[in-house]
């Protein structure tokens, strides 16, 4: 596997490395192309099958996500994982003219990230509803999202509405060794700030 | 003559069609009655899975994969298991892994029973299913008797499964074994040799291998195919190497093909059932692995342990934290490749878990299937790809 990586790099300029027995390449957007197309045709790679493309979103960065291809040759027996960065602007080549399955894939990823693919034959939205807004797997995007459906009886159509909770969503902190919201007053804490007033 | 412009008729199918196995929306430009163009409109059973994952610990994470594909679910647990397992570093109790395998291929069973008879009924055959949803009522006891549940049965955990099975099990499902295989034999019997499926079936969407690779196809479709790819053989997981089973393998890659290939798959899964029967009966010991700080204990451990009831209580509010890392673990579900990329940050919930789900590059090629054939065969082709909305919406 490390010869495999070796070899990829040697030809491409892409950094390979192996964790958990996965060989994983990175690479940049620009490059991304040539290095499918070496990979599906180099008689030592033979990678013919994209089995996916999916985003990772890393709001942190400056370049905020990533774009995961798997591949899997069938004839070697071997499977690898070309991963690029990019942002909200900058596009990334799409691989539908090299692989067909990646139209769908691709259009998946634009769709829950909003990350653009260049010259992609038909870059629509395929999950979610006609007309959503925004991008539903971005870390900055709610788990209960903005707008609630609703059949309205009065206009005998269904009507799109804001978010209305009962509860606020809680999200605990497990990281830290306390309880999440340490914040709250407990029982007899009010003493100790009334005798820090008086005394 | 004068010259007569014919123009496509844009024709609108579903999303609620009988013929359409779920929530499927599909354009379909027509020329009388051929299939010029047609677009899938999915999305329609998208219920945001991979992002409620990522705010549920790995342990609530097993049931969304129960829900994905709903009649293959124990191969879906199978494969977030895996991924799990590999990300913490542990490895399944061998018994867990036997029962894995076994459930695997009843899980397996279950779903080629349910397509092949619902691809009969597509093409006009109505008894294939009756006779088939019977037995599939008698496998589905199994997973009630071991999970509580007949379908969504949450059963393999990271770290092995979460309970042993019950007594007498091994020996009902030798009789049921018996049985099975004459019925199989009979159900090849109503569908092989009738002139009606055959008609309807063979040389109808067919997939040349190379069309199928580039396509991303796996599982039966590949096969149908002629290409001999199972990942069972090629990367096998658990203890599917130890099994001996043959990979059925298609000539022509149409419809009757990709039937023919799941019958001679329920056959292989039968076999390996057996052994998986003789070898539970001797293999012994847990079948979930020793680490409390990954595995709950057991119930009645807990009535008597302090130590044990403080592990409970911390698995099952804060779960385990998993070291960070990235992996692509894939099992050979039966619909095909059922992959997980799972990204771990080191806390205890997923950081992304993109789903994989075999399906969705299979629909994605139904375009490329149907053009050029009648309306008629749109249905045989979509009963022929196996899908099942609840995993390609996600």
């Amino acid at each position: 596997m490390k010869e495999l990586g070796d070899h990829i790099a040697r030809a491409t300029g892409a950094v390979p490395s192996i964790r958990l027995g996965e060989l994983m390449l990175e690479t940049t957007p620009d490059k991304v192309i040539a290095l499918l197309a070496f990979l599906r045709d180099d008689p030592k790679c033979l990678f013919k099958q994209l089995c996916d493309v999916s985003g990772v979103d890393w709001p942190e960065r400056p370049k905020r996500f990533d774009v995961v291809y798997n591949l899997l040759s069938l004839k070697n027996n071997q499977r690898v994982r070309v991963k690029l960065q990019t942002d909200e602007a900058t596009p990334v080549p799409s691989a539908a003219g090299l692989f067909s399955a990646a139209n769908w894939f691709e259009r998946e990823t634009y769709d829950l990230y909003g990350i653009w693919f260049s010259d992609h034959p038909d870059l629509r939205r395929i999950l979610t509803d006609y007309g959503f807004e925004g991008h539903p797997l971005r870390k900055d995007f709610p788990l209960t999202g903005f707008v609630e459906m609703r059949w309205d009886d009065v206009q005998k159509r269904v009507i799109y509405e804001p978010v209305k909770l009962q509860q606020e969503f809680r999200r605990f902190d497990f990281l830290s060794p306390w309880e999440g919201s340490i914040q709250r007053m407990l029982p007899g804490d009010e003493k100790a700030t009334e005798e820090g007033k008086s005394g | 003559m004068s010259d007569v412009e014919i123009k496509t008729l844009t024709m609108n199918f579903g999303p609620q069609h009988p013929a359409a196995h779920g929530v499927l929306r599909l354009v379909v430009e027509m020329d009388g009655e051929i299939v010029e163009r047609c677009d899938p409109h999915i999305g329609l059973l998208h219920r945001g899975t991979e992002k409620l994952i990522e705010y549920k610990t790995y342990l609530q994470a097993v049931p969304y994969f129960d829900r994905l594909d709903y009649v293959s679910p124990m191969n879906q647990e199978h494969a977030f298991a895996l991924a799990v397992e590999k990300l913490l570093g542990i490895q399944a109790p061998e018994r867990a892994q036997y029962i894995r395998v076994l459930f695997s291929e009843i899980t397996r069973i279950l779903n080629h029973l349910l397509n092949v008879t619902t691809f009969a009924m597509d093409v006009g055959a109505l008894t294939p299913p009756l006779w088939g949803f019977e037995q599939r009522e008698l496998l589905m006891e199994y997973y009630e008797q071991v999970s509580g549940s007949r379908m969504h049965a949450a059963y393999f955990r990271p770290g092995g499964v979460h309970q042993d099975l019950p007594a007498g099990m091994l020996d009902s499902m030798e009789g049921w074994l018996k049985q099975f295989y004459p019925f199989l034999k009979d159900l090849e019997k109503l569908l092989n040799e009738n002139r009606i499926f055959r008609m309807r079936t063979v040389d109808i969407g067919t997939v040349s291998a190379a069309q199928a690779i580039d396509w991303a196809f796996s599982g039966p479709m590949l096969r149908a195919s002629g290409v001999p790819w199972d990942l069972r053989k090629a990367q096998p997981y658990d203890v599917y190497e130890r099994m001996d089973f043959d990979i059925p393998v298609g000539k022509t890659g149409d419809c009757f093909a990709r039937y023919l290939v799941r019958v001679e798959e329920m056959y292989q899964s039968a076999r390996i059932m057996e052994q998986c029967v003789k070898a539970l009966r001797t293999v012994g010991g847990p079948v979930l692995v020793d680490d409390r700080k990954v595995a709950p204990p057991r119930r009645g451990e807990m009535k008597g342990s302090m130590e044990a009831l403080i592990h409970h209580f911390k698995l099952y509010t804060e779960g385990y934290k998993v070291p960070a890392g990235e992996t692509y673990t894939v099992v050979e579900a039966p619909k095909g490749e059922f992959g997980v990329y799972l990204v771990s940050d080191g806390t205890n919930k997923p950081y992304r878990c993109k789903i994989r789900a075999p399906g969705f590059p299979h629909l994605q090629a139904l375009d490329m299937m149907t053009r050029g054939h009648q309306l008629a065969d749109m249905s045989a082709n979509i009963g022929s790809l196996d899908i099942v909305f609840g995993e390609i919406d996600r």
